[in-house]
């Protein structure tokens, strides 16, 4: 089977000829490169280069055209700090006053160097690769967008506060964030990671939620045409799961101190379910530590497919060493071959 | 005496649902027979500290822990005291290490001004090299760092070095994820939620001079 037709097949609920793994490396391909972080997002010609080079090195399922989530950010006219090991942050946010909303001027995709270089790399590897793998494009959501451009602290002030202002906030990031969903798709992404930490349970309740960032992702994802899947960067989904899956979204990411099991109960049959392994406990592992994980995850939610074995957060941190990327993938090869006999005998750590 | 288990209940709940005027109508209340100092340390901590047991729990959300420090520290303000600080102890600073996520330290900061401590407030974005100096320059004896990314929580170690006299506590994502990520960098103390800090601030504060 091809990458994308184990995918596709899991993501049918149906069981492929392993399970699929999803390593997202972003700024990790400098390290590949042995580059500068700067200077490997300067070219996207690097980010193509690297992406395939890695698919290939950790036997991984998707390439991942994320450079970093600031590059939206830089569009709208604020910046990004680049570090020497790690993604690029987002510089202090650039809306100082609630009134700045009012005079917001909504970023067009094909005229922004930062989002044009993404949209080149995806076409790089789309013509490299065909279709033998998914392309995975990322937007943070609408709802999620405020934190860089705002801070978080008054974006929530925002939201309490000034709702006619937050929703005047919402309809500029929605036009943006559906036209640059679409324009990585049209570039050859074949699946947008929706990110929005912003809706999980973690940051707000779900009274709040319903009210915001579900009707928002509702609105936004039905004006994206491909698939989507929802991310929420290391926060709760549980209890908000019946609920995202009515947004229209594929696919659902799963956090570590949430039961893998519940969430893979729940979701099958509605939503794929991607993760969960820990990304900042994954640097000191040992092979057979990063087995173990891998085994014991494969066992609570691989079976009867719906399920793509991934990190919790949505990017692999810098610090990860080669090994235990390596190990993964080792692992997903040696326990995730379908049928999963021997699952029946497992005995689950607590 | 301690303040009735119920009162403590509608107190949480109130802040929880953002109910100001329940709120107010409460500490008025005690206001009457209570010291500001009771008031804090029997009602206003304890009940920031279960907030934040509740919202490692998945009870609460983070804009709820938020919002219950941004009107504890009102309450404090309006009611209680005037910015003189009802516990002398050494000083402390507190700041967002190398970006320019601020809610944490917000979130600490207010929670540590309604339990009656002051302390200096270094902003967002700052370097290792302008927290040194800072740090040195004020004579804090403590000092509170806030992190959202896993590499900017690796510069604790190099702050640590350069700073071996200062107790430093460390809260944020990454300390949350990794619990072997505060020893690692050799912090003196971490925090999972924002109203941990109270109760470790109270600890350090009677050990440090």
């Amino acid at each position: 089977m091809t990458s994308l037709e184990r995918v596709s097949t899991s993501i049918q609920f149906k069981e492929p000829d392993r399970v699929p793994l999803f390593l997202p490396l972003s700024a990790y391909g400098a390290k590949e490169l042995g580059i500068s972080i700067k200077d490997y997002f300067s070219d996207p010609k690097n980010v193509a280069k690297a992406q395939i080079r890695m698919r290939k090195k950790y036997d991984s399922d998707f390439y991942f055209t994320l450079f970093y989530a600031a590059v939206e950010v830089e569009a709208w006219g604020g910046g990004a700090i680049f570090n020497k090991e790690g993604s690029p942050n987002a510089k202090r946010p650039f809306i100082r006053k609630f009134e700045d909303i009012k005079n917001l001027v909504i970023p067009k995709v094909k005229e922004s160097p930062s989002l044009l270089k993404v949209l080149q790399a995806t076409q790089m590897i789309k013509d490299i690769a065909g279709d033998e793998a998914p392309i995975v494009g990322v937007i943070v959501s609408p709802f999620s967008l405020p934190i860089m451009q705002l801070g978080f602290d008054k974006y929530i002030d925002l939201i309490y506060e000034q709702p006619e202002l937050f929703n005047i906030l919402m309809k500029a990031n929605q036009q943006f964030s559906i036209e640059w969903a679409n324009a990585q798709i049209e570039s050859g992404a074949t699946l947008i990671s929706y990110f929005d930490p912003m809706s999980s349970p973690t940051i707000i309740p779900r009274e709040l939620y319903l009210k915001t960032g579900y009707k928002i992702a509702k609105q936004t994802i039905a004006n994206i045409k491909g698939p989507t899947a929802t991310s929420f960067a290391s926060g709760r989904s549980l209890s908000i799961l019946e609920d995202v899956a009515k947004t229209g979204t594929a696919a659902i990411t799963a956090i570590e101190t949430e039961d893998i099991t519940e969430v893979k109960k729940l979701a099958y049959g509605k939503l794929n379910v991607i993760g969960n392994l820990n990304g900042i406990e994954m640097r000191h592992w040992t092979e057979k530590q990063a087995e173990e994980k891998v085994k014991d995850l494969i066992a609570r939610a691989g079976s009867g497919g719906g399920f793509i074995l991934s990190d919790h957060h949505g990017e692999i941190p810098w610090q990860v060493p080669e090994e235990v990327l390596k190990s993964i993938s080792k692992a997903v090869n040696t326990w995730g071959k379908y049928p999963l006999d021997w699952v029946k005998d497992y005995e689950y750590k607590q | 005496m301690d303040i009735d288990k119920k009162t403590r209940k509608i107190f949480e709940q109130g802040l929880i649902s953002l109910n100001r005027v329940k709120v107010k109508d409460i500490i008025q209340e005690l206001n009457d027979e209570w010291t500001p100092s009771d008031i804090v340390d029997n009602l206003i901590t304890p009940v920031l500290g279960d907030i934040g047991d509740r919202w490692e729990a998945g009870e609460v959300a983070l804009s709820q822990v938020y919002m219950s420090s941004i009107i504890t520290e009102e309450l404090i303000d309006s009611l209680l005291l005037t910015k003189t600080p009802i516990k002398s102890h050494p000083k402390m600073a507190i700041v967002v290490l190398d970006d320019f996520h601020a809610l944490g330290k917000i979130i600490v900061y207010k929670a540590l001004r309604s339990a009656g401590f002051v302390l200096e407030d270094y902003g967002l974005g700052a370097s290792v090299d302008q927290l040194v100096r800072r740090t040195n320059d004020d004579d804090v004896k403590i000092l509170l760092i806030s992190v959202l990314m896993l590499p900017a929580a690796l510069k604790v170690s190099e702050l640590k070095r350069s700073l071996p006299n200062v107790k430093i506590i460390v809260g944020g994502a990454p300390f949350r994820l990794d619990k072997q990520l505060a020893n690692e960098v050799g912090a003196d103390e971490m925090g999972t939620n924002a109203f941990e800090a109270i109760e470790i601030v109270n600890r350090l504060t009677s050990k440090v001079k």
